[in-house]
């Protein structure tokens, strides 16, 4: 009677439920749909999650809840406060940790009976196949294109389903990739986007929920794949549109050329996804376009000295109502349409948050030939880090 | 044939924050130009400079893509919905 409640690993998988594990998962075992079987095929389930933020946190949580019997935990990054607004899983007391480190604090005072692996790595071409191979199920949970695609190409060369969630503002996707009959993420999107087309969470804003659903909607389609059930997202992008309330389906196809899961793969191992994403070499965020900068001590210098200096913010009105530097708002795109209203004789400062926006805005205005003009290197976050912390930073 | 063109997130900044745009058109490759004259931001985002629909952007018909259907020539009936999917990949990009 006394059944293990650790699964064993490598070896032979679980036959049994001790009676603490039947009654922790009575609500499952009740169902037909589940039952003895399929809560015994939880247990000896494997899945690897790739992230563990904002789409990893209900993912965590729910297949940790759900008895999955071994979930590895994949993320280099330390928990930001930032995080608190959407990674549930994170507490306070969490800020500054490492985010495998928390989740499996976390996850295992959830679940002790579960193993936990951590993996507290960038995930790359040279260790991807190493990291994966242990598991039957990865669930991308990721925040980059590179990454995606290496978490595509690495699942698809070892033959295991990748379930794949992303998130931007209010929209989600949904899907299940990497399965032996059904598309792969190349066949949806061979070519990534040009680095800096797509805005990230901290330039673009998300609302804290709407990874908690994606992610809670991932983490059901790795239980319906572990148990057999139901119908899954295979050749189905779920679309989801968090303020009109609607999910829409796309059907994906398996595109019979595409070069990694097509009937010809002309791919057949893990490459440099960076240089494929065209983001090579960059660790810290920079401008992307060199352009002349004054710093903000050197900027409060000048303002103190009495120059004139005509600051021009280039964010958007609601950002100006977090804090501002008393400059003249026109974001960024409403740039090219509203040039005149800046004197190319006065001597001009350009910022927005962090000193890209403003970069690219000081870079169009010297091709339209302003002379006089000066990038905030770091932005107002540097301006309220190096010159005055009364300005909140966001 | 009256068509609707849904815009996404992504790509609202430059179609003046529209989620949508409606259009008369024949087939998706009409429509997607009536997009592209209305909203000429938009162009440079959908479009390479040979004038190619860029890769990492997918172009549904109702809820087929259009590279299995007849591509920009695929004719359009009234009240179809014309779908822009860019990819997207959510969290912190590097950039």
């Amino acid at each position: 009677m006394a059944a293990t409640t650790q699964p064993q690993t490598g070896a032979k998988p679980a036959t049994s439920l001790s009676n603490e594990e039947i009654l922790r998962y009575s609500r499952h075992l009740i169902m037909p749909e589940v039952g003895m079987e399929g809560q015994l095929k939880l247990k000896n389930a494997k899945v690897l999650l790739i992230g563990t933020g904002g789409l990893g946190a209900p993912l965590g949580l729910y297949l940790a809840a759900a008895g999955v019997g071994r979930l590895g935990l994949v993320d280099f990054d330390v928990v930001d406060f930032t995080n608190l607004q959407r990674q549930v899983t994170f507490g306070s007391d969490d800020v500054g940790k490492p985010k495998t480190e928390a989740a499996r604090a976390r996850l295992s005072n959830l679940n002790p009976d579960i193993q936990i692996d951590t993996f507290e790595t960038k995930l790359t071409s040279d260790n991807a196949l190493e990291v994966f191979k242990d598991f039957d199920v990865i669930v991308d949970g990721t925040d980059n294109f590179p990454t995606r695609y290496l978490v595509n190409d690495a699942s698809v060369l070892l033959g295991k389903p990748n379930v794949y969630g992303s998130i931007f503002r209010f929209e989600g996707q949904a899907t299940v990739f990497g399965m032996p009959e059904g598309p792969c993420y190349r066949c949806l999107y061979p070519e990534p986007p040009p680095p800096g087309l797509v805005p990230s969470c901290a330039e673009g804003g998300v609302l804290g929920v709407l990874p908690g659903i994606v992610g809670s909607i991932q983490a059901m389609e790795t239980i319906k794949l572990i148990l057999g059930a139901g119908e899954n997202l295979v050749g189905r992008l779920l679309l989801f549109d968090a303020l009109g309330m609607k999910f829409r389906e796309l059907k994906l196809r398996k595109n019979p050329n595409c070069p990694m899961c097509g009937e010809h793969r002309t791919i057949h191992k893990l490459i440099d996804y960076y240089e494929f994403c065209g983001v090579r070499g960059e660790e810290a965020p920079g401008p992307d376009v060199q352009v002349p900068e004054i710093t903000p001590r050197e900027l409060k210098a000048r303002l103190d000295r009495g120059d004139d200096l005509f600051i021009l913010d280039v964010r958007e009105p609601h950002e100006f109502q977090i804090c501002n530097l008393n400059g003249h708002l026109i974001p960024l795109g409403e740039l090219p349409r509203r040039v005149h209203e800046l004197d190319s004789s006065r001597e001009i400062v350009a910022h927005c948050r962090s000193g890209k926006r403003s970069a690219e805005a000081v870079d169009f205005l010297r091709k339209a030939g302003f002379r006089k003009i000066l990038n905030l290197r770091g932005g107002i976050l540097a301006w309220s880090d190096d010159v005055d912390s009364r300005v909140p930073k966001y | 044939m009256s068509v609707k063109v849904m815009i996404p997130t992504p790509l609202r900044a430059y179609a003046g924050k529209r989620d949508s745009a409606e259009f008369s058109a024949a087939t998706v490759g009409e429509a997607l130009s009536g997009l592209t004259s209305q909203f000429r931001e938009l162009r440079k985002h959908l479009y390479t400079e040979d004038g190619k629909l860029r890769a990492f952007v997918n172009v549904y018909l109702n809820d087929e893509d259009i590279r299995y259907l007849a591509k920009e020539n695929t004719p359009t009936k009234d009240g179809d919905t014309i779908s822009i999917i860019p990819s997207i990949a959510g969290g912190s990009f590097a950039r």
